[in-house]
């Protein structure tokens, strides 16, 4: 139907539609366009494919017909799902993602003359090493998201996994691939190509197993990543420059993303990928101290005395927000502060929560003007200058020992300076220690008063407090 | 000497990364996580891909071992797409909407 060369104009018509919508998201003003950019990209670069194949046989009704099935259910996942859930989703999207990679691959591999990449035995050198790549890629995607799934869902622990020999094992398995590519350039040997896929399943479930919950923001980051280079090695093999282009955005800013939180926790990704933090002391770490020191306790009704009292509140929300899905009765008890005319504004650390920007989308949805809400560089020095700082699930990030203590395992993080405040609220369970496995100073401090509930609980209570 | 086609395409690649890096940066921090699920949206456009090897098939024989694969693909793509898209809306509808209340 339509000519190659015209294919291929549209293909990087779509390409830069692509990074229009990423570029729509540098402000939630132009975000929703950049959205709509993507969706015409898209569209674009799925006619131009049917017009350039114009095999309208029988065919292209299956075709249809799947496309429809794989976009209701994907509509109804996303119509569905609680915001809340979003790490767990965007990790079950990335394994998609890989496993289509992997699946596009095993089709060219099975049918290259359909991809004008040679005859069955006989592909192009290039082709195999592209696609053997790409495929690597996809299936180490795959069933690492498959675990990143399993572990946000809570189905699967959020501890890490770790045994010994583990890094050794993964580098013999990392290495062996890239030999089995090497002989599968070679033989054109369709188990080796089996093989490869194999073994790559098995390195995205050694992979992303030694990581903790903590770590999590790094592994969905890394994960996207990965889709990335999948998509790009997939799109060599189809010489698409619409996916080498999209392989090339996605693959560079889940690395972006990653360095970002990595730097936020002050951790090297080498040391992230190695996993096991926190696994360790945590538990005397929590009998020697726990006794030690004295904790100051209170109820709603305390903490809504000293908030009604105050000339401004800063509110630091944690992954334990999204856990007791607080956000709404907060936003209620921030209105309630805000009508008695105090200051409110919600300061998020970049890794709190599960995923990059976790905290400001649940924001988002219980109604919060995204103008309160600021990054940790942007707020830090108003801590001195607020009278309450209300920490609601947070605790790793606001621990100021990572100032203080070169020996503690988080020292050197960015942390948020709370213990600033004239006093602290502390929503929070337990005295438990967080994800890093060490206690938080702040529990003890003399301004500190610890308010031991659920926090959606808490937060109600306190609203009624407020009245 | 002909350069070969795969150069242009490295080329388009590299290139591509760099765009990547710095539209990224520029990317609000607020919007991270629609970031993460509009990249998931747009890396679905593998299923060109999928969808060459769908229509592999002849007239005939719609279903063989590489088109199945291809139409496997399709859905697991399609679900991506739609749910990417329509998800990342959702999300930035909800800062919209609190722009709107605020003036």
């Amino acid at each position: 139907m339509i000519s190659a060369n015209l294919a291929a104009v549209f293909y990087l018509v779509s390409g830069i539609l692509f990074i229009l919508a990423l570029r729509g998201l540098s402000s939630p003003d132009t975000s929703r366009q950049g959205n709509y950019f993507g969706i015409v990209g898209m569209i674009i670069a799925i006619v131009v494919t049917f017009l350039s194949i114009g095999n309208f046989s029988i065919s292209l009704v299956y075709v249809m017909l799947f496309l429809v099935i794989g976009g209701a259910i994907g509509a109804l996942i996303a119509f569905k799902i609680p915001m809340t859930a979003m790490p767990e989703l965007v990790a079950g999207f990335h394994s998609l993602v890989g496993l289509a990679a992997v699946f596009v691959a095993i089709a060219a591999f099975l049918n290259p003359s359909a991809f004008n990449l040679g005859k069955v035995g006989d592909i192009k050198l290039a082709s195999l090493i592209e696609m053997s790549i790409g495929a690597a890629v996809g299936a180490i995607t795959f069933s690492g998201s498959i675990i990143a799934f399993l572990k946000l869902r809570g189905i699967m622990s959020g501890a890490p996994i770790t045994f010994s020999g583990q890094h050794i094992l993964n580098l013999i398995l990392g290495i062996g691939i890239f030999v089995l590519i090497f002989y599968l350039c070679k033989t054109q040997s369709t188990n080796i190509f089996w093989t490869v896929i194999v073994i790559s399943f098995l390195v995205g479930v050694l992979l992303i197993i030694p990581i903790g919950g903590a770590d999590m923001p790094v592994v969905i980051s890394m994960l996207n990543s990965y889709s990335g280079w999948a998509a790009a090695g997939i799109g060599f093999t189809l010489e698409n420059t619409a996916l080498i282009i999209t392989g090339a955005l996605v693959g560079s800013s889940g690395a972006i993303l990653s360095y970002i939180m990595c730097k936020a926790m002050n951790r090297s990704f080498v040391s992230v990928i190695l996993g096991g933090f926190g696994a360790d002391n945590s538990a005397d770490n929590k009998k020697e101290k726990k006794d030690q020191k004295p904790v100051k306790s209170g109820n709603a009704e305390d903490a809504a005395f000293l908030m009604k009292n105050a000339s401004s509140v800063i509110i630091v929300p944690g992954y334990g927000m999204a856990v007791a899905q607080a956000q709404h009765a907060l936003r209620e008890m921030v209105d309630k502060l805000k009508k008695n005319d105090i200051k409110v504004t919600y300061a998020i650390h970049p890794v709190a929560g599960r995923m990059p920007g976790h905290m400001n989308v649940l924001l988002a949805e219980a109604n919060v003007p995204y103008d309160e809400v600021f990054e940790l560089e942007d707020i830090n020095n108003e801590f001195a200058n607020s009278d309450v700082a209300f920490v609601i699930g947070a605790n790793d990030v606001t621990n100021p020992v990572a100032k203080t203590d070169p020996k503690s395992p988080i020292f050197g993080m960015p942390v948020l300076d709370v213990e600033k405040c004239k006093s602290v609220l502390f929503v929070k369970r337990s005295l438990s220690p967080g994800y890093a496995g060490i206690d938080n100073e702040l529990f003890y401090k003399d301004n500190t008063l610890m308010l031991f509930a659920d926090a959606k609980k808490m937060t109600e209570d306190i609203v009624k407090n407020l009245e | 000497m002909e350069i070969d086609p795969f150069i242009f395409r490295l080329s388009i690649f590299i290139l591509s990364i760099f765009i990547g890096y710095y539209v990224v940066w520029s990317v609000t921090p607020s919007l991270h996580t629609p970031l993460m699920s509009v990249t998931n949206a747009i890396s679905s456009v593998i299923i060109v891909g999928a969808i060459i090897a769908a229509l592999a098939g002849s007239s005939d024989s719609v279903f063989n071992t590489s088109s199945i694969f291809g139409f496997i693909a399709i859905i697991l793509a399609a679900i991506n797409i739609f749910g990417g898209f329509l998800v990342t809306q959702r999300m930035l509808q909800m800062y919209k909407k609190k722009k709107d209340k605020n003036k």
